[in-house]
C-alpha cells in the first residue's frame, strides 16, 4: 500500500474539489473517491497506484486530518514498524516504531523563516539589461572568486 | 468551446514568449532569475508542471545535504573533482560555469529560510556573514532539508506570481517551427485533472523535467518498484522530447548505479564522509584494503585507477566481491558510531544518533521504514549495501543529457558556444539540471544555478527575436489525435473482451513498462547480468525496442491518470533507446562498475576519450551518432 488513508480520519477535505493529498502528490497517486464506487468509502481519498509510491510522505505531511500513514513496501519490509511525522511550520516531529515495539522520537528544524514570508526581490538590485551577456546573475556579488591561472588558456 | 469529455477534450491554445516546462530545482531557479530580467518589458513567461511545485522534482522529499557548495574552494578545483569522478570526459566549460555560480543560489536558500548546519561557534551566522558550514565532504554541506523544495518553490512562486503558473499540466511533445525545422515553436500536452489539451506557442522554452527512472527492471518488482533511488516520476521526458525535436544529445551512454542501503536506497554519503563508516564483505573483511588494488591494472583501467577512484570504480571493487560470492556488502555502522562516541558525552552521542536518523528522514523516509520493520538500529547492527538498478541523469553523479551552448570566457572551442547559454542545438530550446549533458555533479544547488543561467539566455534570445512569430509545423488536429491516441484505443476496443486489461487491440502502460524494463535489464546491462552486455546482446535489444516503440502506439488509457503513465512510458522508451544506441556506439568500457561492454572490457583513451553525441530523426525514427573531441580547459 505504501501510503494509506484511514477511513476513520479522512474527511475528503470537506467536500472541496480536490483534497490536499491530491494537490501535493508528485506522482498523481492520491484520488478522491467521491461516490464510493472505487473503494466503497465515499468522499475519502485513496492511493490508486501503491506500487508507484516513492514513500516521499508529501501526502502524509500535508494531510490536515493526519489521516494518512505508511505501511512500508510489503515485498521488502516485515510488518509491524511505522514511521510517522507531524510537520509544523518551523519543525517536524518523527515517531519511529520498530517491529519489536521499540520507539524513537526525533524533532528537527525545517525552516528559519515564517512560512509565506519570502520576498524574493526585496533589497535586491534591479537587473541591468545591458549586462545580459555578462556572466553575473542580477544579484550582487554573485560570482565566486576564481584563479584564472588554473585555466589552460587563463 | 464547450466543456471537454474524456474522449473529446477541450483544446486550450495559448501564446507566450517563454515557457518553463517542469517545476524542480532548475525550473525554480529560472523562475527566480527570469522575472528580474523581464521587469519593465512585455515578455510573457509561463511555467507548467505535471505535479505541484511545492513538492515536485527530485528534491520533493527533501535532502539532508547540499552536495555542491564551493565556499573556500576554487571553481577550477571543482572541475577537477567532477572530471575525475566522471572518468575524464566532461564539458569543463559548463562545469566551471556551475562552480562559479552555484554559491549564490545556496546563499539565497539560506536567506529564504533553509537551515544550514554551522560549525560550533558559528551557529546563527549566515554563510554570507562568514559562518562556516558543516562539511560532510569537500563539496557537500549539511542542512536540515525536509522543507528544502518547499522553500525554494515559495521563492519561485512569489517571483512568478500564481497567475503565471499552471500545475498538473503534462507536456509531452515539442513542436518545431513551420519554416525552420531546427527551431522550436511550441509544445503540447494535457491536464491530468480535466479533459483539456493544452497547446502553447512560444519563442523560447526551458525543458527541465528531470532524469529517467524505471527504465530498467528494478531490484524490487512488487510495491517496492516505487522505491526507486531517484524519483520514480522522472520519466526521461527531458531527453525524449528534446531528441524528438531534433536536439543533439550527449553522453547518453553514461548512467548512474548508486551503491546504497539495500532495498530502502537510503543515502550513504553522510555515513562515509561524516560518520567515517567502513564497508566490509560477508566475512567481515575490509575488501577495499585486500583487493581494492584491482583497479590499478593500467591495461584495463588506464590511469583512472591510480589516484582517487571515481564512483564507478568503487562500484567495480564491490561488484567483484559480490560476483565472487563474498557478499553481502555491509556498512559497519556500529563501529563507526562507537569510534565517534569515544570522546563524547552521552548527550552528544544521543545527538549523533539523531543526526544519523535525520539523514534518512530528510530525504529517504522509506529507509527508516526498512530499519523499523527489520529492527535495525545502526549503533547495534550493520546494514547491507547494494548497487541499484541503473539511472539516467545529468545532475547527480552522472552526465547523460543534451548538448548545450556554454560560456565564452573559459577557453572552450568556438563550436561549444552558439550565442545563448544553455540553448540546445535546436533554436529556442533551452535546458538545465538533469537536461544538460556532460556536466554532472551539480546536484540540487547547481541545477538551480543552471536554471538561472538558462533564464538569462532565454531572455536574450527573446529580445533578439522580438518580431519573430512562432508557427507550428504540425496542426492542432494532428497533435490532438496523437496525444489522445491511448484514450481512443481504449474507448474503441474496451468492449471487445470481458477483462479490461487483456485485449489484443491494446497494451496497458504498466505492461509496456514491464516489457521495457525486462528488455533493458536483460540486454542492456541491468542488474540481472551484473551490468554486462556486448554487441550481440545490444543487437537483440535494438530489435526488441523497435517493436516496443511500434507497440507504444497501441497503449491504452482508461483515464487521465493512465494517459499520464502512457506518455511517461513513451518518453522512457525513447530515453532507453538513446542509452542503448550510445552504449552500442562506444566500443569500450568507460564506466566499469556502472556497465561493462564485455567485448571491449577496458578503458580505451586512445580511441574513446571523446564525447558521443547523437541525433534522432522523428520522421525516419533513426539515430545518428558521432564522436566529438574532448578538450581539456582546466589544468
Amino acid at each position: 500500500m505504501p501510503t494509506f488513508v484511514r477511513t476513520d480520519k479522512c474527511d475528503g477535505c470537506k467536500g472541496q474539489d480536490k483534497t490536499a493529498c491530491m494537490y501535493i502528490c508528485p506522482h498523481d497517486l492520491m484520488k478522491l473517491d467521491k461516490d464510493g464506487s472505487e473503494t466503497g468509502h465515499a468522499m475519502k481519498a485513496w492511493n490508486q497506484e501503491p506500487e508507484q509510491c516513492w514513500e516521499c510522505y508529501s501526502c502524509v505531511k500535508i494531510c490536515p486530518q493526519q489521516a494518512i500513514e505508511c505501511r512500508h513496501y510489503a515485498d521488502i519490509v516485515p510488518l509491524g514498524g511505522s514511521v510517522q511525522p507531524l510537520r509544523g511550520t518551523d519543525s517536524i516531529m518523527w515517531t519511529i516504531k520498530f517491529r519489536n515495539g521499540n520507539i524513537k522520537r526525533f524533532k528537527f528544524p525545517i525552516r528559519t523563516t515564517p512560512e509565506g514570508s519570502i520576498k524574493p526581490y526585496d533589497n535586491k538590485p534591479k537587473a541591468d539589461v545591458s549586462k545580459l551577456d555578462a556572466i553575473e546573475f542580477f544579484t550582487a556579488n554573485s560570482i565566486h572568486a576564481a584563479d584564472r591561472s588554473q585555466l589552460m588558456n587563463g | 468551446m464547450a466543456e471537454g469529455t474524456f474522449g473529446n477534450p477541450q483544446i486550450v491554445e495559448e501564446e507566450v514568449d517563454i515557457l518553463i516546462i517542469g517545476g524542480g530545482m532548475a525550473a525554480c531557479g529560472a523562475a527566480f532569475e527570469i522575472m528580474r530580467w523581464t521587469e519593465g518589458t512585455d515578455i510573457k513567461v509561463k511555467l507548467v508542471d505535471k505535479a505541484a511545485i511545492d513538492r515536485s522534482g527530485a528534491v520533493a522529499q527533501g535532502l539532508s545535504a547540499i552536495n555542491t557548495y564551493c565556499g573556500e574552494h576554487d571553481p577550477a578545483d571543482y572541475v577537477r573533482y567532477v572530471r575525475n569522478d566522471l572518468m575524464g570526459i566532461i564539458r569543463e566549460d559548463l562545469v566551471y560555469d556551475v562552480g562559479r555560480h552555484v554559491d549564490d543560489s545556496v546563499h539565497h536558500f539560506e536567506e529564504w529560510g533553509l537551515p544550514v548546519w554551522k560549525q560550533p561557534g558559528d551557529e546563527g551566522k549566515k554563510l554570507t556573514e562568514g559562518g562556516k558550514p558543516v562539511r560532510s565532504g569537500k563539496w557537500q554541506i549539511m542542512i536540515n532539508g525536509e522543507s528544502y523544495k518547499w522553500i525554494v518553490a515559495e521563492a519561485a512562486k512569489k517571483a512568478l506570481g500564481m497567475d503565471r503558473i499552471q500545475e498538473r499540466i503534462f507536456i509531452v511533445r515539442m513542436v518545431t517551427d513551420k519554416n525552420d525545422p531546427n527551431r522550436v515553436a511550441g509544445a503540447a500536452g494535457f491536464s491530468v485533472r480535466d479533459n483539456k489539451l493544452y497547446i502553447y506557442k512560444f519563442k523560447a522554452c526551458l525543458l527541465v523535467c528531470g532524469g529517467a527512472v524505471n527504465v530498467f527492471r528494478p531490484r524490487s518488482v512488487g510495491e517496492g518498484t516505487g522505491r526507486a533511488w531517484y524519483p520514480v516520476w522522472n520519466a526521461g521526458s527531458t531527453y525524449a522530447m528534446a531528441a524528438e525535436c531534433g536536439a543533439e544529445l550527449t553522453m547518453m551512454e553514461n548512467r548512474f548505479v548508486p551503491a546504497r542501503f539495500k532495498d530502502g536506497y537510503g543515502p550513504v554519503g553522510a555515513w562515509f564522509l561524516l560518520f567515517k563508516a567502513k564497508v566490509m564483505n560477508g566475512a567481515g573483511e575490509d575488501y577495499n584494503a585486500l583487493r581494492g588494488d584491482v583497479i590499478k591494472d593500467q591495461k584495463r583501467f588506464g590511469k583512472y585507477g591510480q589516484g582517487v577512484p571515481g564512483t564507478c570504480l568503487r562500484n567495480h571493487v564491490m561488484l567483484q566481491e559480490m560476483r565472487d560470492g563474498r557478499g553481502p556488502i555491509l556498512m559497519d555502522t556500529p563501529t563507526a558510531l562507537a569510534n565517534l562516541a569515544k570522546n563524547m558525552t552521552p548527550k552528544e552521542v544521543q545527538h549523533l544518533l539523531a543526526e544519523a536518523w535525520e539523514d534518512f528522514l530528510d530525504m529517504t523516509i522509506g529507509q527508516c521504514g526498512v530499519w523499523a520493520g527489520e529492527n535495525i538500529e545502526p549503533d547495534k547492527r550493520p546494514s547491507e549495501i547494494m548497487p541499484t538498478e541503473p539511472y539516467l541523469l545529468g545532475s547527480h553523479s552522472g552526465c547523460a543529457g543534451i548538448w548545450v551552448s556554454g560560456p565564452t570566457d573559459v577557453g572552450a572551442p568556438k563550436e561549444w558556444s552558439w550565442g545563448y547559454r544553455s540553448m540546445t542545438t535546436v533554436k529556442g530550446l533551452f535546458t538545465a539540471g538533469d537536461g544538460v549533458g556532460a556536466s554532472g555533479h551539480k546536484f540540487s544547488s547547481g541545477s538551480h544555478a543552471e536554471g538561472r543561467m538558462a533564464a538569462k539566455g532565454m531572455v536574450k534570445f527573446v529580445m533578439d527575436n522580438k518580431d519573430w512569430k512562432p508557427e507550428m509545423s504540425r496542426t492542432v488536429e494532428e497533435l490532438v489525435e496523437e496525444i489522445y491516441r491511448p484514450v481512443k484505443n481504449f474507448l474503441e476496443h474496451k468492449d471487445y473482451t470481458t477483462a479490461i486489461d487483456i485485449n489484443p487491440h491494446y497494451i496497458t502502460p504498466k505492461m509496456l513498462q514491464f516489457r521495457l524494463q525486462k528488455i533493458m535489464d536483460e540486454y542492456c546491462a541491468g542488474v540481472s547480468t551484473y551490468y554486462q552486455t556486448n554487441a550481440k546482446l545490444l543487437e537483440i535489444c535494438e530489435e526488441k525496442l523497435e517493436m516496443l516503440k511500434e507497440d507504444s502506439l497501441k497503449m491504452r488509457a482508461k483515464d487521465l491518470h493512465e494517459l499520464l503513465r502512457a506518455w511517461e512510458n513513451y518518453h522512457r522508451i525513447l530515453t532507453a533507446e538513446a542509452h542503448m544506441k550510445h552504449i552500442q556506439f562506444r566500443q569500450e568500457t568507460r564506466y566499469p562498475g556502472f556497465y561493462y561492454r564485455m567485448d571491449y572490457n577496458f578503458i580505451d583513451d586512445d580511441n574513446w576519450k571523446c564525447f558521443v553525441n547523437s541525433k534522432y530523426d522523428r520522421e525516419s525514427k533513426k539515430w545518428e551518432l558521432k564522436k566529438v573531441p574532448y578538450v581539456q580547459l582546466v589544468k
